[in-house]
């Protein structure tokens, strides 16, 4: 450990303002970057199931109307 | 080799080959960048003449290495796309734009923070800075560009151009420090000589450089894929894909 306590390691010897800046900056970008690729991934998926959804109950109904037209 | 990378141009094997490859990425990416991140912070001994601010290196120089690599990276994939026509190529360069993009940001912001205390002022004119100002517009330009465009193609090719121009900016970039010897230091770091800090300063520097590179490899992948999925929808291997609930 390069420091004596907590408030010392957030005090970083009197560079707090640039050294914690710098990092929140760039875990910032890391955690938003992350985030939106898999928010994006989900995203795509749950597109991908409601639209098979849909086609599937429109095949459905598509198939019911032809099998009453058949038995009437 | 070449039937494999044959294979990987096609978005279906693409999306099959790379599914392994995504939880082991990010699980390095994420234990690489904590670990080296808590080590930079909190263990690394402050240098003698800087003291604390030092540790903005930590992020400084991964952001700056993943800023021009990605660009090299988009150059590479647009060159690809042009010549072999293979749209994989031009999907990947898309979806790693914003991320060169922001680590270029990242380089900038935490290199001008670190100026204040180190060299008294936080932006200056000097060739390294302004060359990595010019990437940071290069990358806004290649991303407007793209979307300046009503057809995918028009947009593929002419964001494909631009990356493969403006890469000259990098070796420019690389070399700014020995051409133009203003403010911004040389290289620390060499493949080639030993590093002339101690261990415990540098590994988690390595640590810190290797996570970002896990990272962007992680997202470039993870966004890729949707993209195909996005792309191919209608085509019958991702139809069956969805119907198994995969």
């Amino acid at each position: 450990m390069a420091f004596e306590s907590l408030s010392a390691f957030l005090a970083m010897g009197g560079h707090a303002p640039y050294v914690w800046s710098a990092y929140g900056a760039t875990a910032a970008l890391l955690l938003v970057v992350g985030w939106h690729a898999r928010a994006e991934r989900r995203r795509v998926r749950r597109d991908l199931e409601r639209r098979a959804r849909r086609e599937r109950r429109q095949a459905e109904a598509a198939d019911a109307s032809h099998d009453e037209r058949v038995s009437r | 080799m070449w039937a494999f990378l044959h294979k990987l141009g096609s978005p279906k094997e693409f999306y099959a080959i790379t599914a392994r490859w995504l939880t082991p990425l990010w699980l390095a990416a994420v234990a690489l960048i904590l670990a080296g991140g808590v080590w930079g912070l909190a263990f690394a001994p402050a240098d003698y003449q800087q003291g604390n601010s030092f540790r903005i290196i930590y992020v400084h120089v991964p952001a700056a290495f993943l800023a021009q690599s990605i660009f090299v990276a988009m150059a590479a994939a647009g060159l690809v796309f042009m010549v072999w026509k293979i749209k994989l190529a031009d999907m990947a360069a898309a979806m790693m734009a914003p991320l060169g993009a922001g680590m270029t940001f990242v380089a900038l912001f935490s290199g001008a923070v670190w100026g204040v205390p180190t060299w008294g002022t936080w932006w200056q004119w000097d060739a390294r800075l302004t060359s990595m100002l010019i990437l940071f517009f290069l990358y806004i330009g290649v991303i407007a560009l793209r979307g300046a465009f009503v057809s995918r193609e028009g947009g593929a090719r002419a964001a494909s151009v631009l990356a493969m121009v403006g890469v000259i900016n990098i070796p420019i970039i690389k070399f700014s420090v020995d051409w133009w010897y203003t403010l911004h230091q040389p290289a620390s770091f060499s493949i080639t000589e030993k590093p002339a800090m101690p261990a415990e300063m540098w590994l988690p520097l390595l640590l810190m450089v290797l996570g970002f590179y896990a990272f962007f490899i992680a997202v470039t992948l993870t966004r890729t894929r949707s993209e195909i999925l996005r792309r191919e929808s209608s085509k019958r291997w991702v139809r069956a894909l969805v119907e198994e609930g995969r």
